[in-house]
């Protein structure tokens, strides 16, 4: 009887069993969901994390003789996917990144210690995200009906009463025809946020000049609405959205044919949309950054010297500003001054962080100093690239407006606000 | 059960690798540490009245689990609690059953009764999970069981425990295939059911257990398309990866005329892109500028498919949007795919798990189709902060991307590359200049002096790879490079690489007449390091010898024999075979010779470039998106994307003779009575089904008996359908290029703001009395504008199907459909939207949450068509009030319509057919309807509470019709007044809470 079992277990698809493994390589947690897989699996994959050197380089997919192993690093956490046969790798990707997020939702932070600490709910969130390896529940204000996330003052009562945190209440949105709203939601305040944020990717060449930019932007939401509103967000310039992705809330034929966002939002957080700016817009740079850096030859020493300006600023302040550099491995040490912030070294990673803050026009920031190379080793070829990070408070660098938010279905009024926010997102500048 | 044997196991089972940790985890490690005796507490925990007692053991217990620790042997204990009334003891209890039911199969039976009982429980969600633990029990005995909760659960009235029963029959069938035929049959019932909770399910469930019965498909093909957009974001990955594989089995190649283009691989090497860049809408004229073997014209089916996915490409998850960018990729005409790169490139912005799938995919599509990606070009560029395997994936698309035009800038980005720190990636730069190179002649020099530039570099690999692949290049054109090959020459001694080294030995040899001076100079130094040597070296200096003495003996025969002699002691017996071979071939000897007389011939032929390709070459021909392409390794249980038919299987097998769709089939009826594509192996239902109507009109539900015993009864309408379809491809032509007029209409047309917001579901559970007014008027606000406005309007992109309309369920104002028009038929719209507010009902489900927007007019539905009523047409509509006469019957509006120019006379209803328990109240006869003239007539017909459909004849004095009218289920009722708490009270009776 087993072995005709084992043949026939082999014909299963999708995701067979999960592993979750932390960074030194042990297993700490794993979840069957059907028949059980040995942890020796996990040997390819510690053998292919050797290989990769570094964990960012670990193949997503790895082949084994019986499985094939699907992982994602989040937070630091290998989630390792055990898979018996042909299955689109994207799907178990995007879903395990669903449970990475789900954790992140529940327990704040998706580590080890949180996952450890809550074992058991850890536990029946998986049980409800998947059904015999097929995706069920993974909305999260359905789970959040489903399986309470744990707070202080619940868990103290928990223990006193011996009550649970499983929900009494059956689940609704699983039912209903807007899987993603729960029914029955009650506010005493009703508030609609959303959140316009733009980041910039750019590459900047040497020169000073732009190989490449282009604006991303998503719509986050916080909605707080009671009953079953339904909204309609519209913008003053929809044409600058280029390319646009949707919570599957969004319906698709109003945006088609009116530019109008209209949907039945989900309870709480949530990300409304992201977007692309079509192309054709210039797009604006609001940093600049002059550098020298150079080693000298034959010599143990090189110089360092970046400053940051404001340029298309669009009059706002820049601020949260951050320049990370990886320098090259033969640096042994640098001796900087900054003339604003502070900055650290890190001689093991050779990172290079210097926390920069606000730019003042009238007194430009730098980072002056020298550099500590190994003795004797040849002078690195390349100069390392700059990573900046900087933020811009109510801008939405593309021009990016919102029109009006409508409220149907619902009899209150409820207090709307949207914030706008300009952000680096892999903003690098090559030296 | 004994104690002892499960301690064995324990140990056996914890032998793991992840082990030794226990010590750092506070929380569980004195669990773990206080060995067996801990067991005996819980056991004793879970023998308590207390649910906290119990539910602290079981999380112990579950936290053991989650480990990997081996905690069977608390099984008896465990399994006593699973009719524990605490909810949350009692979910901990299934998780354990679950983990392991399979090896303590006797006492699981225990709990089986629980299960069972649960089934039965009114409340449906205790019916879906009961359903879900009682499948996961992997015990072979309860397959019966089994076997007999997934039919019943299949028949349920709730659509979760339908969706429940479609998860359990992969379980089953994995549990013992035996079943398969009795799960097809649930299989097909579920494929019918038309509520989007249960689609993606049962298509999964369709996919593990008889993915090869395709015919199963068929009636419900365009039903998955319309309900497609609705589908959580999982059930659209397998419904749209499994249409891709129906849509290669039954539609013809889009591309069967562009193919001729790549019959000259030149010219659709440089010429693509210009095809590509007319983007969608052109491909009617594309297709016209070619010389057409055959015209092709695209099964409005398949239109269908591409049109109904192509809104998810939108969609936030990235499995969907690969889905789609494959289903593209496989299916869709040159010209159209294009329209996929905008989005991948979106996944690019994703976790770095999601760009080394996307990179990899987009590799393989650049590859075929360039200029999809070119626009995009930037977007690949590469940043220092990449990990390694994305860097090299973007290196590879930049490459495939490169072109006459673009080569200068991705040149000068390579450039900077170049100098990156990281070194594969600085060798993969190089390998990708050196491709650049062959494949665009015009930059081939300005590359090779970069390459040779690099020669100077102070990192030997990177030398050593610029060495391989100059030696690729100059294969090419030897003749004007001497120089750089006494630049190279110069190399050996300072280079180690032994690839690079062989590299530049066979290329002097190679061309050793172009340096006749440094040749043996090369071979003198390296005789003497010829024992240091790695073998591939070794064998490149035999080589080098050899070619030397035949073109230059003088100099160097002492030196070759010194080689020969040295290569004939060596330890691998390659280069001792080798120095063999090589000696008996150039130095001549008295008795052989034959061969060595064409030693030179054999040496110093020309030889061909190699050809530099990509890796992602022909990857193709593996489903893209799929596990299998990215190992380029056919994965276990991948099915083979087919060939496209040589001739379209007949396209009427996907005809659904429910009677509100209209017929939209354009295409010439194939008399050859083909067999469909599966039909050979499950021969039982194919050759029915392909015959030249459906027998199976009255209900798509219960398929199985009506095809037998049915079809007598339908017969006479399908006649009449026949006649309809034979008439209407008249003029189908014309209609296609109206419907994209229509759909521009549709979308000009505002609804007013809050209108129509609201979910179609409410339609049908709870639409008030006051509903039907605001429909009624908005219906005659459209009839009055649409005939005005449709003429001005230009069409949009081509839409070719008239049944499909994409369908959301959340935008209903999208469908008020055009009323009347000239030519089109009327009724496309409104008919399909019938069909999906019945499709969409999440049934008796009070649960629904209710909206208070109003409820948007239902349109009109077609009785019978213009064409195949000889210039009658005839709508009805549902005016959702009792019928004067008799208050069980509802009154049905019947517009007729004289299209034609004589008029008709004396319309009346003929002897009606009828189910049992259903009775109509003719209208009266209608004396004469002049040519352009339209009447409205009211009947009655008491549908007694079901929804079949009434079947009667619609006569005149010339003609009769068979017409019928079937009831959506949200138009069988009457407006009753009851005040809020009744409302309440009823709704708790009727609903499934």
């Amino acid at each position: 009887m087993y072995t005709k079992l084992f043949k026939l277990f082999s014909l299963q698809k999708m995701i067979h069993s999960l592993f979750l493994i932390n960074c030194s390589g042990d297993i700490f947690l794993e979840k069957h969901w059907k028949s059980v897989v040995s942890q020796s699996v996990c040997d390819y994959f510690f053998e292919a994390q050797e290989k990769a050197a570094d964990v960012e380089n670990v193949p997503p997919v790895i082949s084994t003789p019986h499985h094939y192993l699907i992982s994602i690093y989040r937070d630091k956490l290998f989630f390792v996917s055990v898979i018996q046969t042909e299955v689109p790798p994207l799907f178990v990707i995007e879903f395990l990144h669903r449970v990475a997020d789900t954790f992140q939702d529940y327990f704040g932070e998706c580590s080890e210690a949180a996952i450890k600490d809550n074992v058991v709910i850890v536990y029946e969130l998986l049980e409800e995200m998947l059904d015999n390896g097929f995706p069920l529940a993974t909305e999260s204000n359905i789970l959040k009906e489903l399986i309470k996330p744990p707070t202080i003052l619940r868990s103290v009562v928990n223990s006193i009463t011996g009550s649970s945190n499983v929900g009494d209440t059956l689940p609704t949105g699983q039912l209903s025809n807007i899987p993603w709203r729960r029914a029955g939601v009650k506010y005493t305040n009703n508030e609609a946020y959303f959140d316009v944020v733009e980041e910039i990717d750019a590459i900047i060449d040497k020169s000073g000049s732009t190989v490449f930019a282009e604006i991303q932007g998503v719509i986050d939401a916080c909605i707080k609405l009671s009953g079953m509103p339904d909204l309609s967000l519209s913008f003053m310039n929809p044409r600058l959205l280029d390319d646009v992705s949707f919570h599957p809330c969004i319906r698709f034929k109003r945006w088609e044919s009116e530019r109008v966002l209209s949907f039945i939002p989900p309870d709480g957080n949530f990300r409304l949309i992201s977007y692309r700016v079509s192309s054709q817009n210039l797009v604006a740079i609001p940093v600049y950054v002059k550098h020298c850096i150079s080693f000298k030859e034959n010599s143990s020493c090189g110089r360092f010297d970046i400053t940051i300006g404001p340029k298309q600023n669009m009059g706002k302040t820049i601020e949260g500003i951050t320049v990370t550099v990886h320098m090259p491995k033969v640096v042994l040490n640098m001796n900087l001054t900054p003339t604003q912030g502070s900055y650290t070294f890190d001689p093991v990673t050779k990172v290079l962080t210097w926390d920069v803050g606000k730019i003042t026009p009238q007194k430009l920031p730098s980072l002056k100093g020298l550099v500590n190379l190994q003795s004797g080793a040849p002078k690195p070829e390349e100069n390392p690239s700059l990573n900046i990070q900087f933020k811009i408070q109510q801008l939405a660098i593309s021009g990016l407006k919102v029109n009006r938010l409508d409220m149907y279905g619902e009899k209150y009024k409820p207090f709307k606000g949207v914030k706008y926010v300009t952000k680096a997102g892999k903003f690098q500048v090559r030296t | 059960m004994s104690a002892a044997p499960a301690y064995g196991e324990d140990k056996g089972g914890s032998a793991g690798p992840g082990e030794p940790e226990y010590g750092h985890d506070p929380a569980s490690g004195g669990i773990f540490s206080s060995d067996y005796k801990r067991h005996d507490d819980l056991k004793e925990m879970l023998d308590t009245n207390k649910d906290s007692l119990k539910l602290e053991a079981m999380k112990t217990i579950v936290a053991m689990i989650a480990r990997g620790k081996n905690a069977s042997d608390l099984f008896p204990a465990v399994v006593k609690n699973v009719a524990c009334k605490n909810i949350e003891v009692k979910k901990l209890v299934y998780v354990y059953l679950v983990r392991y039911a399979e090896e303590q199969q006797d006492l699981a039976l225990l709990s089986i009764s629980t299960f069972q009982r649960g089934l039965k429980d009114p409340n449906q969600l205790i019916r879906a999970s009961a359903l879900r633990v009682l499948s996961s029990i992997r015990v072979p005995i309860i397959v019966p069981i089994m076997m007999l909760a997934i039919k019943e659960a299949a028949s349920d009235m709730s659509p979760y425990v339908r969706k429940t029963a479609a998860h359990a029959i992969p379980k089953l069938y994995s549990l013992d295939s035996d079943q398969k035929d009795q799960l097809i049959e649930v299989i097909e019932k579920l494929l019918a059911d038309k509520t989007t909770l249960v689609a993606g399910s049962v298509v999964m469930a369709f996919e593990e257990v008889c993915p090869e019965r395709i015919d199963l498909i068929h009636k419900n093909y365009r039903k998955l398309c319309n309900l497609l957009i609705d589908v959580e974001e999982w059930g659209q990955v397998v419904i749209i990866s499994m249409l891709t594989r129906y849509a290669r089995t039954q539609f013809l190649s889009p591309t069967q005329n562009e193919s001729l283009l790549e019959e000259n691989p030149e010219k659709a090497f440089y010429g693509s892109e210009e095809d590509e860049a007319k983007g969608p809408g052109s491909e009617e004229a594309a297709t016209a500028a070619l010389p057409a073997r055959k015209p092709y014209v695209m099964d409005p089916d398949h239109r269908l498919l591409l049109r109904n996915t192509k809104p998810l490409l939108q969609s936030r998850s990235a499995a969907v949007v690969m889905a789609v960018a494959q289903l593209y990729f496989h299916l869709a005409p040159k010209a159209e795919v294009g329209v996929i790169a905008k989005a991948l490139v979106r996944l690019l912005r994703s976790h770095s798990e999601v760009q080394y799938v996307v990179l990899q995919n987009v590799a393989t599509m650049s590859i075929k189709r360039r200029g999809m990606f070119e626009p995009y070009l930037k977007s690949f560029y590469i940043r220092s902060t990449d990990p390694t395997q994305i860097k090299i994936l973007k290196l590879e698309v930049l490459t495939n991307l490169a072109n006459e035009t673009n080569t200068p800038t991705v040149l000068r980005e390579f450039q900077t590359y170049i100098r990156s720190m990281d070194k594969d990636f600085v060798a993969a730069t190089i390998q990708a200049i050196g491709r650049c190179a062959t494949n665009i002649g015009r930059v081939r020099d300005t590359c090779l002096n970069g390459l040779v530039q690099l020669l100077s570099n102070r990192d030997e690999l990177v030398v050593a790879e610029s060495v391989v692949v100059i030696k690729k290049l100059l294969q090419m054109q030897p003749a004007q490079h001497g120089e750089i090959i006494k630049h190279l020459a110069k190399l050996t001694d300072n280079i180690q690489v032994p690839m690079a080294r062989a590299s530049i030995l066979w290329l002097i040899g190679e061309y050793c007449e172009h340096v006749p001076k440094i040749a043996p100079d090369v071979l003198r130094k390296m005789a003497k390091s010829f024992t240091a040597e790695e073998d591939i070296v070794k064998l490149q200096i035999i080589n080098l010898a050899a070619k030397l003495y035949l073109t230059n003996s003088k100099q160097t025969k002492l030196l070759t024999q010194y080689v020969l002699s040295l290569a004939k002691y060596d330890q691998n017996y390659d280069i001792r075979d080798r120095a063999r071979f090589t000696r008996q071939l150039i130095v001549p000897s008295e008795q052989g010779g034959a061969l060595s007389r064409h030693a030179k011939k054999l040496f110093l032929a020309p030889k061909p470039a190699p050809v530099l390709e990509s890796s992602f070459k022909d990857r193709d021909h593996f489903q893209l998106g799929s596990l299998s392409h990215l190992l380029n390794a056919k994965a276990t249980g991948y099915q083979e994307l087919p060939d496209w038919p040589e001739e379209a299987p007949d396209p009427s097998v996907r005809n659904v003779e429910v009677p509100e769709w209209t017929k939209c089939s354009n295409r010439e009826k194939r008399k050859e009575k083909e067999k469909p594509f599966y039909s050979d192996s499950e021969g039982e239902s194919g050759p029915t089904e392909s015959a030249d109507s459906d027998p199976e009109s009255e209900s798509a539900s219960d398929s199985k008996s009506s095809s037998e015993s049915g079809s007598g009864e339908s017969s006479s309408e399908s006649d009449s359908e026949d006649q309809e379809e034979e008439k209407g491809r008249s003029s189908e032509s014309e209609q296609s290029e109206e419907e994209g007029e229509k759909r521009k209409m549709k979308k000009k047309k505002k609804v007013p703001e809050g209108q129509g917001e609201g979910s179609s579901s409410e339609e049908d559970s709870d639409s008030s009395s006051g509903s039907s007014e605001s429909e009624r008027t908005s219906e005659t606000e459209e009839e009055q504008v649409e005939p005005a406005s449709w003429r001005k309007k230009t069409p949009p992109s081509g839409k070719s199907a008239p049944v499909a309309k994409e369908i959301s369920l959340l935008d209903l104002e999208d469908f008020t459909p055009p009323s009347v028009q000239p030519v089109s038929p009327p009724t496309i719209v409104s008919t399909s939207l019938a069909t999906d507010l019945e499709g969409l009902t999440l049934t008796d489900s009070p649960l629904v949450p209710s909206l208070l927007s109003p409820v948007v007019g239902v349109g009109r539905q077609e009785l019978l068509h213009r064409v195949a009523g000889e210039g009658l047409a005839v709508d009805y509509t549902f005016s959702r009030q009792p019928f004067s006469g008799d208050p069980h019957m509802v009154s049905v509006h019947i517009h007729f319509s004289n299209s034609s120019d004589t008029p008709i006379k004396g319309l009346h209803v003929g002897t009606p057919k009828l189910p049992a328990g259903i009775s109509i109240q003719e209208f009266p006869e209608i004396e004469s309807l002049a040519p352009g003239e339209s009447v409205t007539a009211v009947m009655g017909i008491n549908f007694c509470d079901s929804t079949q459909a009434a079947n009667f004849q619609l006569c005149t004095q010339t003609r009769q019709f068979y017409v019928s009218i079937q009831p959506p289920v949200g138009e069988l009722m009457a407006p009753v007044f009851m005040s809020e708490n009744e409302f309440k009270k009823e709704q708790d009776l009727r609903g499934g809470r």
